[in-house]
């Protein structure tokens, strides 16, 4: 099997290995727990964002449906089920029809190499980040198919901002990404949860904000939601979308949430590693702590113009990484075996001290001042 | 040096929302919970009292919206004027309260309920008996001072941000 060459070792398979089938029993159990679980988390973020959301401005959220209101988003979902799926008569049919699928397919292969446990993940490519990089970035082409094959102007406007966001951010995001793979020695996910006696939280602070800015910006969170900007146009890319393909648009948007929360917990929080709780359990609360620090910058921030988002990528984000991952690489190789507490306070100084001096020069066009 | 620029401004921000997932919502469950309103408030519900009213038709005439529709005969052993039909159309009503002040015999009052929802537009045409004073249909203080002493004070939603939940 060729499959095997890329996957160096399977230390925990779903069923034993003298089974007939071999890899293809893991394979069938993986994808089904890891399509339920992102389905369940998707409809948990959707709640949790809805009723944080709500609190933090002082209302309640939804309330109504089920106890507490736990069944909004089924009521939601059946809602938008019986709904009629319009096509517009001018519309790109093909293009406009496989847009959601395209878009939320690439998110939910990324929780392939997530792993929730030693080795408990689908598969574990000695390359996951690289794979996660490179499959997140197929969702905008579904974006994009969206915005063109609507032939509307909204949507194109989202898509192409959307694009714009993406390959801008992608930049800052891998250079993040590169500092911890310094740190960890390895591309596997696994093997970078288990590189982490301390959370590359600490060690990489600088990297660690970096990551979630340009995260957030990646997956149109707001405050970088412009390509969806409601009060601007209309709703971006899936403004021609209604009935399921609109769901499922909805569900790449959290799963792409969920996705981000996952490799940040994978890459910065320790994974799955924690005292007493059994490790899935502490990577789905990390997971869903990393999805609450979304959601609390999305309450709080108000949305950024499209000059202010290119900038805080090219000018900001990126002279910033380029630095972290030139003084990650000096640690590695003058201390590979540094005072892992000393290296925690020298990294945050120098995170405050660069965040300071970058602040400072930080200026959009023409040198205007204000941010 | 003000910091405000250099992240500080976020976190400040980021602070006054947390607050606020811990304060109770300034938010009213309708059907569950309801608000006293303000005790002179011009509801379009307008209360209509069969004994004082000598049936003169000055809210008809005050009305700038040709609302009031009355109709009145003449009672010959009595001597007196009675009211066939007193008939609003709350639909054409814009709550200015001018027949509850023009009234000289304290007949019409202004409603206190605001639950006026209807099916129909007929519905909204309320004749005679239907127009009378009631448990649902109490009156409001506008322009009578000694009716909005006896109403609950206005409850403000401001007050329910120290209730505890």
């Amino acid at each position: 099997m060729a499959i095997n060459d890329v996957i160096h070792h399977l230390p925990m398979t779903a069923t034993p290995p003298d089974w007939p089938g071999g890899y293809w029993w893991h394979w069938l159990f993986f994808t089904v727990v890891l399509i339920g679980f992102v389905l369940a988390m998707v409809m948990g973020a959707i709640y949790i964002e809805r009723r944080v959301l709500g609190r933090m401005q002082s209302r309640l959220g939804p309330n109504r449906t089920g106890p507490f209101g736990l069944l909004q988003v089924v009521a939601d979902g059946i809602k938008l089920l019986l709904k009629e799926n319009i096509v517009p008569s001018n519309a790109d049919k093909v293009v406009h029809v496989l847009a959601p699928v395209v878009a939320l397919v690439p998110a939910m292969m990324i929780f392939a190499v997530v792993p929730f446990q030693d080795g408990a993940l689908l598969a574990d490519l000695n390359i996951g980040i690289l794979y996660i990089v490179a499959i997140s970035s197929i969702s905008t082409v579904g974006v994009f198919m969206a915005g063109w094959g609507s032939n509307s102007k909204y949507s194109l406007l989202g898509a192409m901002r959307n694009i714009a966001a993406v390959v801008s951010y992608e930049i800052p995001m891998v250079l993040a990404i590169v500092g911890v793979v310094l740190v960890a020695g390895s591309l596997s996910m696994n093997d970078i949860v288990l590189a982490q006696n301390i959370p590359f939280i600490l060690l990489q602070p600088l990297g660690f904000l970096i990551f979630f800015t340009a995260g957030c910006a990646e997956i149109n969170r707001s405050p970088f939601d412009l390509m969806e900007a409601d009060s601007e146009i209309v709703a971006g890319f899936h403004t021609e979308y209604s009935g399921m393909r609109f769901v499922i648009f909805y569900m790449a948007e959290y799963t792409e949430a969920i996705a981000i929360s996952a490799i940040i917990t994978t890459l910065f929080l320790g994974g799955w590693r924690g005292p007493l709780l059994p490790p899935w359990l502490w990577f789905i609360i990390k997971v869903i702590i990393v999805f609450f620090l979304m959601v609390w910058t999305r309450t709080t921030l108000p949305r950024v113009r499209i000059d202010q988002l290119m900038a805080l990528a090219w000018k900001f984000l990126l002279p910033l990484a380029l630095v972290n991952l030139f003084i990650t690489a000096v640690q590695v190789l003058v201390w590979p075996d540094g005072l892992p507490w000393l290296m925690v306070v020298i990294n945050i100084a120098i995170m405050v001290i660069l965040i300071l001096i970058w602040s400072k020069l930080f200026k959009l066009g023409w040198g205007r001042v204000e941010v | 040096m003000k910091f405000e620029r250099f992240g500080l401004g976020i976190l400040k921000g980021m602070t006054v929302t947390v607050r606020h997932l811990w304060r109770h919502p300034t938010v009213n469950q309708y059907p569950e919970q309801r608000l006293n309103l303000s005790r002179r408030f011009r509801g379009n519900e307008l209360t209509w009292d069969r004994g004082k009213c000598t049936g003169c038709a000055t809210c008809a005439k005050s009305c700038p919206q040709g609302a009031i529709e009355i109709v009145t005969a003449t009672n010959l052993a009595d001597n007196k004027y009675e009211v066939e039909k007193y008939q609003v159309d709350t639909g054409y009503c814009i709550q200015c309260g001018l027949c509850v002040e023009a009234c000289p015999y304290d007949a019409v009052f202004m409603g206190h309920a605001y639950e006026r929802a209807r099916y129909r537009r007929g519905e909204l045409v309320q004749t005679n008996d239907m127009l009378l004073e009631s448990p649902e249909r109490p009156r409001s203080g506008y322009f009578h001072p000694e009716i909005a002493k006896s109403l609950p004070r206005q409850t403000l939603l401001v007050e329910r941000i120290v209730e505890k939940r």
